[in-house]
């Protein structure tokens, strides 16, 4: 669902044992068949070079996609003359890149005679390597942009047009926007029901422009005026191009500070606490939003989401669309490998660093100097926080307190520990790991009750948010 | 807001290549979309196969099915049939001892025959559009029909 790229080895017992179940035999290409994009059995040495060429075009064009090659022992070991295609063509896939011109030229119109127009964007910007195209577009024509989790660092966070994250912890504001705009452009973004809340209630009086390479993304979960089927980055520079003049939104934006006065992105400080928000704030500061953050998933994702300000494309790797917890570390063991000249920040909380905490060794062993975040509240926050909410504060198994040291675990993996509780211990311990080349560990002890506000709930709509003191809107 | 469900017939063109077909009705369980009826056989001399799906669904649902069709990478065509003939067929085995000549004439009012006849069953067959067969399997249950089968649909667009 967050189209990463990525083309799966596995293994398989020989071709002539199929589908006798011999020992370790797994049917993994029809296992694996509804998570990814594609997947091929190489059941002949002949077919390998040509298939892994496929596997990687396949992943990588269009909407990008996991795909996963078995490979049978036998083939394996087997020889051939390695001849590598080096074009591949695949009757069957074709990823449509180019937008229909008409389209983009109806779009140009449409936005640049809006009166409260809205960029609604999502991950396919970042993919598609278009967040020179979308800022220029925002910039020039002073468009409000709001961002999806995955959209986070398409649009600089720091610029005066980013309204922030939308939907179910999105800003105030932003919510507001959707809810009251005339014309919302969404740009590789798929209308998902964390984004959306109450689909009946989506931006009800909008006109929708819908940009996105898939075409199945189009109409799927709401009905677009126009939609344009292509690659966003194109698309967008050609936007760019066909607007010919400034929308007036003075009056809107006028409208948007109110919103952002009447409830700004904002939590409640006591001197002796110490809170995630706070905690991810300091991190903004002190990496610049230039750091790469890698989020679990859980309350502290959703912070993370609403106080780091990320100002670069792929800067921010989490687990979206499935939220599987555990993604923080080994993603950013892989984060480590990719980048040496930004901080790796991993960010999870004390239960999804319990599920994959294995994969610390890795890191120590190949000396990679990530600084690993636990938001120790010892429970499963966001779990909890439904609880609390919805279920009339029944907590039930998401007490997380018996657990172990972490500090002594990290030291056992080879890395240097910090405990901290409170706010100086805090920033002596951000700004000693930071300047160190090594992997740290930071376990900070976070205020246990707190919960992840503004909040629409689930299947409510944009414009009534849960605020920060429970008091509802209109 | 429910919208009307109505019957589509849909005609894939596939790569004749293992588990197509299970990418295919993997797609329709796994987003809970409905086969009425699958029919699937190689076109000759090439190394495809056609597909007949008969389904239904709102507008909505079809126009999904037939992109999330076309998204599966073995998919070359994706026809979503407006005017077409459609044809499917039953054979039926009676009990020797019914009224054979009485089968025969409905058999041929309803495009058939009988095409066995054995020492203690015969067996006709009919090729009519699907609702016709489905009038013709409602009116022969007084000739006592020991077993029915009835293939998927096929279709071609006018």
């Amino acid at each position: 669902m967050d189209s990463v790229p990525m083309v799966a080895f596995t293994g398989q017992v020989p071709s002539s044992m199929l589908g006798n179940d011999a020992f370790q035999e797994a049917d993994i290409v029809g296992i694996t068949r509804p998570i990814t994009k594609h997947n091929f059995l190489v059941r002949d040495i002949k077919d390998l070079a040509s298939t892994i060429k496929k596997a990687f075009f396949i992943a990588s064009t269009g909407r990008p996609g996991p795909v996963l090659v078995d490979l049978p022992k036998d083939v394996l070991n087997s020889q051939y003359e390695f001849e590598y295609p080096e074009k591949i063509d695949i009757r069957g896939y074709k990823p449509n890149y180019k937008g229909h011109f008409n389209q983009i030229k109806k779009a140009a119109e449409i936005i640049q005679n809006a009166k409260r127009p809205l960029l609604y964007v999502g991950g396919g910007v970042i993919m598609s390597g278009g967040s020179a195209e979308l800022t220029l577009l925002a910039k020039e024509n002073n468009l409000p942009v709001t961002m999806t989790l995955q959209g986070l660092g398409a649009f600089p966070g720091t610029a005066s047009q980013s309204l922030g994250m939308l939907g179910m912890h999105g800003t105030y504001y932003a919510n507001q926007a959707v809810n009251d705009c005339d014309v919302l452009v969404a740009l590789g973004a798929r209308f998902d029901d964390r984004v959306t809340g109450n689909i009946e209630k989506f931006a009800t009086g909008a006109y929708k422009i819908h940009v996105d390479i898939d075409p199945t993304a189009i109409d799927k979960n709401v009905l677009v005026d126009l939609p344009i089927v292509g690659d966003v980055k194109h698309i967008l520079a050609e936007l760019v191009a066909e607007i010919s003049k400034k929308p007036d939104t003075d009056a809107w934006w006028e409208k948007i500070e109110d919103w952002k006065n009447e409830c700004p992105l904002d939590y409640d400080q006591d001197e002796d606490e110490l809170k995630t928000q706070y905690v991810i704030e300091r991190i903004s500061e002190k990496t610049k939003g230039e750091a790469v953050i890698i989020a679990d998933v859980g309350q502290h994702q959703m912070w993370v989401a609403q106080y780091y300000k990320f100002n670069n494309p792929r800067s921010h790797l989490t687990s979206g669309g499935l939220g599987t917890m555990g993604f923080s570390v080994p993603a950013a063991i892989g984060a480590a490998f990719a980048v040496n000249d930004r901080h790796i920040i991993s960010i999870s909380g004390d239960g999804g660093f319990q599920m994959n905490m294995q994969e610390l060794i890795t890191a120590a062993y190949h000396k990679l100097p990530i600084k690993f975040f636990i938001m120790n509240n010892c429970f499963l926050g966001m779990v909890r926080q439904w609880q609390t909410l919805f279920y009339d504060k029944r907590h039930s198994e998401t007490d997380l307190s018996v657990q172990p040291d972490f500090v002594k675990l990290s030291e056992a993996f080879g890395g240097i520990g910090y405990r901290v509780k409170t706010k100086e211990e805090f920033d002596a311990a951000l700004k000693d790991a930071v300047e160190k080349d090594v992997v740290a560990f930071i376990e900070v002890i976070v205020e246990r009750m707190e919960n992840v506000m503004p909040m629409v709930p689930s299947g409510g709509s944009l414009f009534n948010m849960m605020l920060l003191e429970k008091k509802e809107t209109k | 807001m429910m919208e009307a469900s109505e019957r589509r017939v849909i005609s894939v063109i596939v790569v004749n290549e293992a588990s197509v077909l299970s990418r295919i009705t993997d797609l329709f369980s796994g987003r809970g979309y409905n086969i009425t009826s699958l029919t699937v056989a190689p076109i000759p001399e090439s190394k495809y196969s056609r597909l007949t799906i008969v389904t239904s669904g709102s507008v909505r649902v079809i126009e999904q099915i037939t992109k999330q069709l076309h998204k599966l990478i073995p998919i070359l065509r994706v026809y979503e049939h407006a005017d077409l003939v459609e044809k499917e067929m039953a054979l039926v085995k009676f009990p020797v001892s019914e009224n054979i000549t009485d089968i025969n004439t409905l058999c041929e009012a309803y495009n058939g025959k009988i095409v066995n006849v054995g020492e203690n069953v015969i067996i006709a067959m009919v090729a009519d559009e699907p609702k016709r067969v489905e009038n013709f399997l409602k009116i022969i249950t007084r000739y006592n029909p020991k077993e029915i089968v009835r293939s998927g649909a096929v279709a071609l667009e006018r």
